[in-house]
């Protein structure tokens, strides 16, 4: 069974955003895992070094240039067999999803992040199913190998389904997959630099939309500070101002 | 040429985030002198299906199949695009939760539509369509065009207002084409009669301020006062003091309520982007530099401890 993890390659989640030129204003921004795709592939590692699984291989696919190559390391010190590196810019989701595809086809369980914390485009996943024709499960906050049988839990409004799938699948995972993501030790570092990481060539696709303009969100006005003492100001001021209670 | 939105139901009933979606949808078919079309998949008795011509549905179409039992995304898929197809749909309006963002991505493939996520308001342009959408976890907004003919949204809750408009709606069952199921629900635990964090008008939070989990008694006690739904930030969740599905912010859940009170929460940039769109912020810190205060509507500084019983007893 092989195992493969799309990882987004995003600005770090403490990032002030800022737009000139009305583009995202790369100038000193940190650039990481998306925090999904990293649980997940820490997730992949675990069920590959657990002896009772039939886990042979984690793989690991990013769609982007060059300057994504430090993140695609990363993946292959924290423990990553091989990576795949579709040589293009990410646009929408329906152009990255059908990138992936190319590599995705091959593979029994796709992990993808259920939402990449840049443009928020949640539906990566669930667009490369639908192009693979693979089953799909989104929201997924565990997953287990039981000898073939492939058990998720997804979350749903106010409580969990444990659900079992056919093989091959896109599994869209979230917070709880993995406990904490794994940090690369040294030697992993150290061996990441002699694993394979092959440059694909990109499929071209339409763009089903495109960003026009950006615009930042207007800034708050003051705060009303309400004295420590008069408590019961406060009430007031969420009743008769606010009318929100 | 029609406006589709899919009525989700639980346990046979719907939510108001439903009549949202109907509202939007609503005045998009005034805007293109087009009909309203609802969806309802599932299960659910006829008087509370037709409630959805009180929020201006022209027709409701439902299918009380056994095979929406338990949500399979071709499977609901297949459902959705059959009825656009039918009804010719030109934009179609999906809930922004977990069911509706996987619906959308299946569906903007299946119909060569793009999907636009988290849109915030009406389109600002109809062919093409361009509209405003949540981008960077609610840090920026982005207007985004859509190249296709065929529209498929997800709404940001809360960001729209409800209106009851009452509509002589027809009603139609519908029989679909269905592919085999490829997975399938073992189980499932659901906790019956508590208030969702996602549903909720108002939201009590607290942050690492309060020091243990065992101090959440005077939060519980606030929000049962209010009728609020109880959340945390992510150090909270990360020691375990609470589950991690009260969780809100960046990586967390993304939340709108009409009411989110603060306390003993720094205001971390994750953390905002989790709550930003709330209509009313309060914030309860004892530090007066804490950035919670720089998106906050109403701060009060001081202890936590003091203030909480207090706020608790004024409301009663």
């Amino acid at each position: 069974m092989k195992i493969l993890v799309c990882l987004g390659n995003v600005p770090d989640t403490t990032t002030k955003i800022k737009i000139s030129d009305n583009k995202l204003d790369a100038t000193g921004i940190q650039w990481i895992i998306n925090p999904w795709d990293e649980l997940a592939l820490t997730r992949a590692m675990e069920l590959k070094e657990d002896a009772n699984n039939l886990v042979d291989g984690v793989s690991v696919v990013s769609v982007g240039l060059a300057s994504a190559e430090p993140t695609i390391r990363k993946a292959l010190a924290i423990g990553a067999d091989e990576a795949f590196r579709i040589d293009c810019e990410p646009t929408d989701a329906f152009f990255t999803a059908t990138q992936l595809s190319l590599v995705a086809k091959d593979f029994d369980i796709v992990l993808t992040g259920i939402e990449s914390s840049d443009y928020n485009g949640i539906s990566v996943g669930g667009m490369l199913a639908e192009i693979i024709g693979s089953a799909s499960v989104s929201a997924v906050s565990s997953l287990n190998i039981d000898a073939d049988k492939i058990i998720v839990s997804r979350e749903i409004d106010g409580g969990k389904e444990t659900v079992s799938t056919q093989l091959p699948v896109v599994l869209t995972v979230q917070k709880g997959i993995a406990k904490d993501p794994r940090i690369p030790a040294m030697r992993g570092i150290m061996m990441a630099r002699q694993k394979p990481l092959k440059v694909i060539a990109a499929t071209s696709t339409a763009n089903l939309t495109e960003i026009l303009k950006f615009e930042m969100p207007q800034a708050k006005g003051k705060c009303k500070m309400v004295d420590a003492e008069n408590v019961a100001e406060l009430v007031n001021l969420l009743r008769n101002e606010a009318k929100v209670i | 040429m029609s406006v589709l939105i899919y009525a989700q139901n639980w346990d046979g009933k719907f939510k108001k985030s439903v009549y949202e979606l109907l509202s939007y949808g609503k005045k998009i078919a005034e805007n293109n002198g087009t009909e309203l079309i609802a969806l309802s998949l599932g299960n659910v008795e006829k008087d509370e299906l037709e409630s959805l011509a009180n929020y201006g549905a022209d027709k409701i179409y439902f299918s009380n199949n056994s095979a929406f039992e338990s949500f399979d995304n071709e499977i609901f898929t297949a459902a959705l695009k059959q009825t656009a197809e039918k009804v010719a749909a030109k934009e179609i309006i999906l809930l922004h939760n977990n069911e509706g963002k996987a619906l959308g991505s299946h569906l903007s493939v299946a119909l060569k539509a793009g999907f636009v996520s988290a849109a915030v308001a009406l389109p600002e342009s109809y062919s093409p369509i361009t509209i405003k959408k949540k981008v960077f976890t609610g840090k920026a907004f982005a207007h985004v065009k859509v190249n296709s003919d065929i529209a498929i949204l997800t709404l940001s809750p809360n960001s729209f207002e409800i209106k009851e408009i009452a509509s002589a709606a027809t009603t139609e069952e519908m029989n679909f084409t269905l592919p085999t199921a490829k997975t399938k629900v073992e189980s499932r635990e659901v906790s019956k009669g508590k208030l969702l964090l996602t549903d909720a008008d108002l939201v009590v939070s607290g942050g690492r301020g309060l020091k243990s989990g065992e101090n959440w008694g005077m939060l519980e006690d606030l929000a049962g006062v209010l009728g609020a739904a109880l959340a945390c930030s992510r150090p909270v969740s990360d020691e375990g003091w609470r589950s991690h599905t009260e969780h809100v912010g960046q990586t967390g859940k993304i939340i709108a309520p009409n009411l989110y009170i603060a306390v003993g929460i720094s205001g971390a940039i994750q953390h905002v982007g989790g709550i930003s769109s709330s209509k009313c912020i309060v914030a309860i810190n004892k530090d007066p530099d804490a950035p919670i205060f720089e998106v906050a509507d109403y701060g009060i500084v001081g202890d936590a401890f003091k203030i909480v019983p207090e706020l608790t007893a004024a409301l009663k």
